[in-house]
């Protein structure tokens, strides 16, 4: 999709068609007070040279540690294929476009990575992404609210597992349209949501984040079953790659969830110090028109032949205005485009074992961790490729010496969910040997030897 | 030239009322205005019981190329809507007089027909629009 800018000539002529004598009398209707001369907080461009020499500094002051941190973010082998492809000429555009600008690659590539993401959470429809998996759980409650219309609460209840900063942005994103967000109560031996109403108030939506944040598994089924008996629709907040391994939230319950969102990250996308990711979202059938952002569709041309397009646009935007189901407009296509190149690279066999050797590496690390007295876990129960533990310590000191080894040890839960004493989250994906996991269990014997000695 | 019933009251947004005997006011969208939305695909309805103000919007039409809201003409409740058009939604192209209407409403109150527009005036309208 290539971009073509205007010329000076084709720029004069559009003047002189609408009678415009240049640029700036365009924008005549701004205040003369408003207009600024220039920007005196930014610097003044670099040269390529310069920029690629500031960048690789910042870069290098990363370092190169050993990441056992997850918490919404996983660090995956990338096949050297995935990038390589997506950064062809053909691909390299960060934008989903509308009809006029989408050529057919373009299209067919977002069909597919559609046909991929409504696989692998068992769901009927998908959209061509979203910014994040968090402004994903923002679009996909006032989804709910416009879909579920018996119900005029604007009530949405999160599992005790759902990712802290998901229910911040989606209160900042949705919170101003009547949207409140409140949390079903944790059963503290399992991390688990218990799925009883603590008052009469039906809510629009339940949301059921699988694995947890805290690493655990939901029972999915019979919550999906409760919610829907409430009346609820059913948000599914899920991990891609576990969804390898685990039930598609399309299949939960009796019904299934109705709307499925999550961070697409996993897929082929570096960590990047945070960005940018995209965000997947999925929806029955009966949802569709209430599903915000592009869709692209399967047609047959004048002449017979298969085709893409985008459909269903009249709920967008660009057609529909203030009404639209809502103002996105993302420019995370080539971040589509690497995770369709992923998951074409690695098959649904490929993705599997990524995800058991992933449970595997965390299920070793944990069993090394939990050896060490002070370690224990925070709850019983199976886990997926994340496990929450607690320390007979603070945690930020000993995060902190291991960071000092070049260990990034995990999260420290203390700001997000407090209320969980001296409680960190590990993660080892398959990007671990057992010799780095063997080798950050002995650094932390070691650190945790040498506080107690000190202190005894 | 559109198609536009003696007996019909109709308003600026391109709908008609039609007052039923049983003193309820069946509402649609206009010959004018199905041409100018062409082929509909999809008709969001109302709620049986459902309370609309005048001006409020009530059901959404969808073509291939717009979705419009369609607006209560008048205060009332929501006493029918044409579940037809869930399967069917271009009966409103094939016959918008008729088996394409949208919702029945039982008014609030006295209808205030100073408000809409009688054929004549809804004509003078059309015809100003394509001057």
């Amino acid at each position: 999709m290539p971009f073509i800018p205007h010329t000076k000539e084709d720029t004069e002529e559009m003047l002189k068609t609408i009678g415009a004598p240049d640029l700036d009398a365009l924008f005549d209707e701004i205040p003369a007070n408003l207009i600024i001369d220039s920007l005196d907080n930014v610097p003044v461009g670099l040269s390529e040279m310069e920029i690629t020499r500031l960048m690789h500094r910042r870069a290098a002051q990363d370092g190169a540690p050993q990441c056992f941190i997850g918490a919404g973010a996983y660090e995956h082998h990338v096949p050297q294929a995935v990038w390589d492809v997506a950064t062809r000429g053909e691909f390299y555009s960060a934008y989903t476009p509308y009809q006029a600008e989408a050529s057919q690659g373009t299209l067919q590539t977002i069909y597919e990575y559609q046909t991929m993401i409504t696989e692998l959470t068992g769901l009927d429809v998908s959209n061509a992404s979203l910014y994040d998996g968090a402004s994903g759980l923002a679009e996909a409650a006032l989804m709910a609210v416009r879909g579920n219309r018996k119900n005029k609460s604007g009530r949405i209840l999160l599992a005790p597992g759902v990712n802290p900063r998901y229910e911040q942005v989606a209160l900042a994103i949705a919170g101003s349209q009547g949207i409140t967000f409140d949390r079903l109560p944790m059963d503290r031996a399992t991390g688990n949501a218990t799925a009883t109403l603590d008052d009469d108030e039906a809510p629009v939506a339940v949301v059921i984040q699988q694995p947890s944040f805290l690493g655990t598994l939901e029972e999915a089924d019979r919550l999906t079953d409760w919610a829907h008996a409430c009346g609820a629709f059913v948000i599914a907040v899920v991990n891609p790659t576990s969804l390898a391994l685990l039930k598609a939230p399309g299949h939960w319950g009796e019904k299934g969830a109705d709307i499925a969102i999550g961070e697409g990250q996993p897929l082929g996308i570096p960590l990047s110090s945070g960005g940018p990711y995209f965000g997947f979202m999925t929806c029955k059938q009966q949802q569709v028109r209430q599903m915000p952002g592009r869709i692209v569709g399967r047609t047959t041309d004048l002449n017979d032949e298969t085709g893409f397009t985008l459909t269903l646009q009249a709920r967008e935007q660009h057609i529909r205005r203030t009404k639209a189901t809502s103002n996105i407009c993302t420019n995370q296509g080539l971040m589509v485009t690497a995770a369709t190149i992923y998951m074409s690279l690695l098959g649904y066999d490929g993705l599997r074992k990524v995800a058991l050797r992933s449970q595997q590496n965390t299920t070793r690390l944990v069993a090394g961790l939990t050896a060490i007295d002070g370690i224990e876990r925070l709850f019983d129960g199976p886990h997926f490729h994340e496990a929450a533990l607690r320390f007979d310590r603070p945690v930020a000191p000993v995060l902190e010496a291991l960071a000092a080894q070049d260990i990034l040890g995990g999260y420290d839960l203390a700001a997000s969910m407090p209320e969980l004493d001296n409680a960190v989250l590990v993660c080892a994906t398959e990007t671990k040997m057992d010799a780095d996991i063997d080798a950050y269990v002995a650094a932390m014997a070691h650190i945790f030897a040498k506080e107690t000695r000190r202190s005894a | 030239m559109s198609e536009l019933p003696g007996d019909l009251l109709y308003t600026s947004e391109h709908e008609w009322l039609r007052r039923e005997d049983d003193g309820n006011v069946t509402i649609g969208v206009t010959d004018h205005a199905q041409a100018a939305l062409g082929d509909l695909v999809y008709v969001e309805l109302p709620e049986l019981g459902q309370d609309v103000e005048s001006g409020g919007d009530m059901a959404v039409v969808e073509s291939v190329k717009a979705a419009s809201d369609v607006y209560a003409p008048i205060d009332g409740i929501v006493v029918a809507v044409n579940e037809d058009l869930a399967d069917d939604p271009e009966r409103i192209n094939a016959d918008p007089y008729g088996d394409g209407w949208i919702v029945k409403l039982q008014p609030s109150g006295d209808i205030d027909e100073g408000a809409l527009l009688t054929p004549v005036a809804y004509q003078t309208l059309l015809d100003e629009e394509d001057a």
